[in-house]
């Protein structure tokens, strides 16, 4: 927080007293001036921006769920599969949104699927390790009680990958935002990508970086959601931490 | 009448050679150990048991081949195997569940055992606001109350500090006395099997082979002073011989 307070404050000074013009480089106080006189076209933009990035993102959660359930239940799968989607994380965003737009319009749709197809991977990955990582022991332990596959699964897999799920879930959402605003500026009716892109085109830096301010609030609160959401999920990670360091007896 | 029996028993992994020769019996309500140093095999001979691995030789329970693995046994792994997102109440119906007992009438099973296991007033923890011999005692209250035939304990004190091992020790015993559970117990703690356990077979370091069958005569309530303690020590002195000096000149056998 005082970070970010100090990089706005040189920013402030720099383009303040360094004689660069308002139109190249506007200082935060004229970008806020101007958010504020431009809110609702920036509300109204955002608005499309949210919708894609969380339909995005509910998307390729239920599809990196229920991968990874396959790929945990049969192992050839996980080779088979793996390539491909690790290539498809090679794939550049600015070449790949344009395509996607062409073949898909320039509605709802190829916003989702680029959204889903940057946050898709880290979370497939955390959940498939987030699996593997479930003690031996207690695997072991359960198939002596009489557990099958699905009974361990649910019991301990599921919860053991649930450090490693949120870990993915914070990396995704960061990129869910950047996603949809990369479709958006590929072209789109309405989102804060071709907000803009359009005021670039004005030259207005001063708006761009206003939708620059919006997005990354937007990113900030997403993130926010899920480290609540953690602490919510996994009430045991904090009963841990604040009885560490008891002694050796009851 | 023996209830577990091994004949022969033998497994590889790949070239690694574990257990080259394991035959032993564990009869009704009877404590038996299996003492030998670390590496030897015996975690090894423990997932034979329940079915994680599959070895050589013949495995009998009450005199039927052990193919329907893990229905006579109630295992307690090497470490407690404690879930850290289960409360310890629920750690502790956890076999319960698996075995298709509702939730409540598991924790009605399990809720008075807790005084007992000196756990009252826990039940609501989590495992990691448990201490170490309390997560033991937790780790062993699920085992006890699945009611299987038999207790598989791995090094159920190992990790512990010496204090509280010796009191561990000590309130095991005292629950046996109770119980009366047949019982199997791993562990390289010399002193642990002698003053828990009716018989201790010694293992050699690996591949594991059974290199004696002790019986310990002691009077139970085990005690830590008077005549049985010098027996006790006796005993536990010639245990460590045996381990110690792998080729022993012949003499005092005990049976
Ligand atoms: N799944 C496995 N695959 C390959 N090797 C294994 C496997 N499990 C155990 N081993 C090997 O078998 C040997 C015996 O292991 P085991 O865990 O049975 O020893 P242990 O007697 O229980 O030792 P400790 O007292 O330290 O627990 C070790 O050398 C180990 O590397
Ligand atoms: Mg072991």
């Amino acid at each position: 927080m005082i970070s970010v307070g100090l990089l706005l404050l040189v920013w402030e000074l720099c383009a303040t007293y360094s004689g660069i013009k308002p139109t190249i480089l506007p200082a935060p106080s004229r970008v806020f001036e101007q958010a504020m006189l431009n809110r609702e076209a920036l509300v109204d933009n955002a608005i499309p921006t949210i919708r894609a990035t969380l339909l995005g993102f509910a998307c390729s959660l239920s599809a990196a769920f229920a991968l990874s359930m396959l790929v945990d239940f049969f192992l050839p799968l996980r080779r088979a599969l793996f390539p491909v989607f690790i290539v498809s994380q090679t794939l550049p965003l600015v070449a790949i949104a344009p395509l996607v737009v062409l073949w898909f319009g320039f509605g709802l749709a190829p916003k989702i699927m680029l959204v889903a197809l940057v946050t898709f991977f880290p979370m497939l990955v955390a959940l498939v390790e987030g699996y593997e990582a479930t003690e031996a022991e207690i695997g072991q332990m359960l198939r002596a009680m009489g557990a099958g596959r699905w009974r361990i699964f649910v019991l301990a897999r599921l919860p053991s990958a649930l450090p490693y799920f949120f870990a993915g879930l914070r990396i995704s959402i960061t990129y869910a935002v950047v996603g949809a605003i990369f479709a958006e500026y590929a072209g789109a009716a309405k989102g804060l990508g071709i907000y803009m892109l359009n005021a670039k085109n004005n030259f207005r830096p001063d708006l761009v970086l206003a939708a620059v301010g919006v997005s990354a609030a937007l990113t900030l609160v997403l993130f926010g959601l899920t480290v609540l959401l953690q602490r919510l999920a996994m009430p045991w990670e904090r009963a841990g931490k604040e009885s560490a360091g008891k002694g050796p007896w009851r | 009448m023996s209830r577990l029996e091994l004949r022969h028993v033998r497994k590889a992994f790949g070239g690694l050679d574990v257990l080259a020769d394991i035959s032993l019996s564990v009869g009704a309500s009877e404590f038996v150990s299996i003492l030998g140093p670390s590496g030897a095999g015996k975690s090894t001979l423990f997932q034979l048991l329940t079915g994680a691995e599959h070895g050589e030789g013949e495995m009998l329970f009450d005199g039927a081949p052990l193919d329907d693995h893990g229905r006579h046994f109630a295992f307690m792994p090497q470490c407690d195997a404690l879930m850290p997102w289960r409360r310890i109440l629920n750690n502790a119906t956890l076999g319960l569940e698996v075995q298709g007992i509702r939730r409540k009438a598991a924790r009605a099973r399990v809720a008075p055992l807790f005084a007992e296991f000196g756990l009252a007033g826990f039940e609501r923890h989590f495992p990691a606001q448990l201490s170490g011999g309390m997560r033991q005692r937790a780790a062993l209250l699920r085992t006890v109350v699945q009611e299987r035939d038999m207790l598989l304990l791995d090094e159920p004190f190992g990790a512990l500090d010496a204090l509280t091992r010796t009191a561990m020790q000590r309130w095991l015993e005292q629950m046996w006395r109770h119980h009366r559970w047949t019982a199997l117990l791993i562990t390289h703690d010399v002193r642990e099997a002698v003053f828990l356990s009716d018989r201790i077979y010694v293992l050699s370091a690996r591949p594991a082979r059974i290199v004696r069958e002790i019986k310990v005569p002691l009077p139970r309530p085990r005690s830590l002073g008077g005549d049985a303690a010098r027996q006790a020590s006796a005993l536990e002195a010639e245990i460590l011989d045996i381990i110690l000096n792998p080729n022993p000149p012949k003499g005092h056998d005990h049976d």
